[in-house]
């Protein structure tokens, strides 16, 4: 890292966007040059990403216009004005407050869940390297495969049974036991490259397993931890399945779940279509714009190990 | 010696109590009970009656599983095989032309533009190409405008048109997945095989097949895997987008078993369906792991 400069940073030193500068500044004087060819594939691949990008854009000015101006100018005008009524009449009839605060809810206690079990298992298997660890990492993996709807009529039913149907609690620990499993995975395999002297040292110093974990491998996993975290929140907010099964009324849907609803209501209401698409966008773009280095960075750490 | 040991070996399975239990009771449970129900005929209510293998029999004649089977083909090159070629072709465009000669910060530009999709919910993005792709919707007014009307359809109530279009749609959704893990793993080449490759008179084309496909190999492997399991479990985006239709046309297996857990109340069909499902996602992953974990040594 101190010396050779033109060798690339590696995965997860990767830096955001406008920060790549050192890099940069050495490949453009190893000669390289721009031509005319570069400037027009540059705009070939901007014209890709524009239209690609477009049905956001297609949305955000149909969810201002009167369904008179729709009607009469299609969905490709400029709205006439911007008229915010119409996401706001779609805001009350879904009542996207309340949808908002759901899946915050939701999402929140998710992370909470998946982390901690992911921690502890974890631990046990990456640190603790205790017996069968092997098969207990397999049998992770594996229950991180299963489909939903593989499980999903048994946890319908029981839910019923046990009073947890149509209720957030009984959710949230399943989405988060859920994506443990993952966790799980992910972490063990950080974890068993874990400096081992540290732990010894601590333990020779007389630190128990709970102020090792606490102490020295909370802090130092954290860089995954927050990744993993912000990948949680996205997944638990952009479930489907279990949330159409398990969360039927208004007080406990999420946002997609809430939206979807206007898919078959409304679809006479063009604008009011569009608008209730905004509404579900808006969240995870600023969420996006807000977490882009973990969200990008966290893809490859999912991935490769 | 014996205070070193010990930390080491006992004590820590405590640990792995709770989340095992969880894991247990959440989804080892319903498995089991899936399996179960699906040697039964059961509406849900009351008890179910054993009838061995009679689902599995009934599916294997019934045309809508089929139909289901094939569509989940065609799901998985929208999500898996398109996007891994696309992804390719513009990381390396990305990374070994763009990033060169005009900076790594419009590439993060184009990457964040390009994995967007990802983080939006797929029954919110369901939403919106619906909308689009309606009759009335912007594309076929787009087509109008610049003269083709002639080219408008139904988009997605064309029994031979709504797969190709839905196939589309994953390909949008799905292209920022292997894009950005690509780009990551280009970090990995050493830019002096390139310019050394460059100066040998090597075109752009062949420093893709002969550096950056071969180099990317974990990535597509790691891409293709997912992204197939995931192709098997498609149910949101159908759901929202044609809910299977028109006909069995879109049916996929995931909403298939839906219908007949939830529609239907033919909870001992609907479990046949989902098992199926179930082994299959496991045989793969199975074959697909072990394989790495050989190659890993």
């Amino acid at each position: 890292m101190t010396t050779d400069t033109t060798t690339p940073p590696r995965t997860h030193k990767t830096t955001a966007p406008g920060h790549a500068a050192p890099r940069r500044t050495k490949r453009r004087t190893a000669g390289k040059r721009r031509s005319a060819g570069s400037y027009a594939v540059v705009a070939a691949v901007t014209v890709f990403v524009l239209a690609f990008l477009a049905p956001f854009a297609i949305i955000l000015l149909n969810s201002f216009k009167t369904s008179a101006d729709y009607r009469s100018h299609g969905s490709l005008s400029w709205p006439e004005h911007w008229n915010w009524d119409i996401i706001s009449d779609v805001w009350q009839r879904v009542d996207f407050t309340q949808k908002l605060i759901n899946s915050i809810e939701i999402s929140l206690g998710v992370v909470l869940i998946a982390v901690v079990l992911a921690l502890f298992n974890a631990y046990a298997i990456g640190i603790g390297r205790i017996r069968w660890r092997t098969a207990f990492l397999v049998f992770f993996l594996g229950v991180n495969v299963l489909p939903q709807e593989g499980l999903v009529y048994p946890i319908y039913y029981l839910f019923k049974e046990m009073g947890l149907y149509d209720g957030k609690l009984g959710y949230t620990i399943l989405v988060g036991v859920t994506y443990s499993a993952f966790g799980t995975y992910l972490l063990s395999s950080v974890f068993s490259s874990f400096p081992r002297e540290l732990i010894e040292a601590a333990s020779l110093d007389g630190a128990g397993r709970w102020t090792i974990l606490w102490r020295i491998i909370l802090p130092m996993s954290w860089p995954t931890l927050s990744v993993m975290c912000v990948f949680f929140f996205v997944w638990s907010w952009n479930e489907f399945l279990y949330p159409l099964v398990l969360l039927i009324s208004n007080d406990n849907q999420t946002v997609p779940l809430g939206l979807s609803v206007m898919q078959g209501q409304y679809t006479s209401d063009p604008t009011a279509m569009s608008a209730a698409a905004l509404l579900g966008v808006i969240p995870m773009i600023v969420f996006f714009l807000v977490f882009q280095r973990s969200l990008t960075r966290g893809v490859t750490a999912g991935a490769v190990k | 010696m014996k205070t070193t040991r010990h930390p080491r070996s006992t004590g820590y399975a405590v640990f792995l109590a709770p989340g095992l239990l969880l894991a247990l009771v959440f989804l080892v449970v319903p498995l089991v009970m899936t399996f179960y129900y699906s040697l039964t005929a059961w509406q849900g209510i009351g008890d179910p009656t054993f009838t061995g293998l009679d689902n599995y029999t009934r599916l294997f004649q019934d045309a809508d599983f089929w139909a289901s089977f094939r569509n989940i083909a065609f799901v998985i090159i929208g999500i898996a095989v398109v996007p891994t070629l696309l992804g390719l072709f513009l990381a390396a465009l990305l990374f070994d032309y763009i990033g060169k000669k005009h900076g790594d910060g419009l590439v993060g530009i184009f990457r964040s533009g390009l994995y967007l999709p990802q983080v939006i919910p797929v029954a919110v993005t369901g939403l919106m190409w619906g909308w689009i792709l309606a009759p009335e919707g912007a594309v076929n007014s787009l087509l109008d405008k610049i003269g083709l009307g002639s080219l408008a359809e139904n988009w997605l109530g064309d029994p031979d048109l709504a797969l190709w279009v839905v196939l589309g749609v994953l390909v949008w959704m799905q292209l920022g997945y292997p894009l950005v893990l690509f780009l990551s793993g280009l970090q990995r080449i050493d830019p002096e095989l390139y310019e050394a490759a460059s100066l040998d008179g090597a075109t752009w084309w062949q420093r893709f097949t002969r550096i950056t496909v071969p180099i990317l190999r974990p990535e597509v492997y790691v891409v293709l895997v997912t992204t197939t399991i995931a192709g098997l479990k498609v149910f949101a985006q159908i759901f929202v987008l044609t809910g299977g239709g028109p006909g069995n046309s879109t049916l996929v297996p995931a909403y298939f078993a839906y219908q007949n857990f939830f529609e239907r109340a033919d909870v001992g069909y609907g479990s046949a369906i989902s098992s199926t499902i179930t082994l299959l996602v496991l045989i793969i992953a199975g074959t697909m792991l072990t394989r790495q974990a050989r190659e890993d040594g």
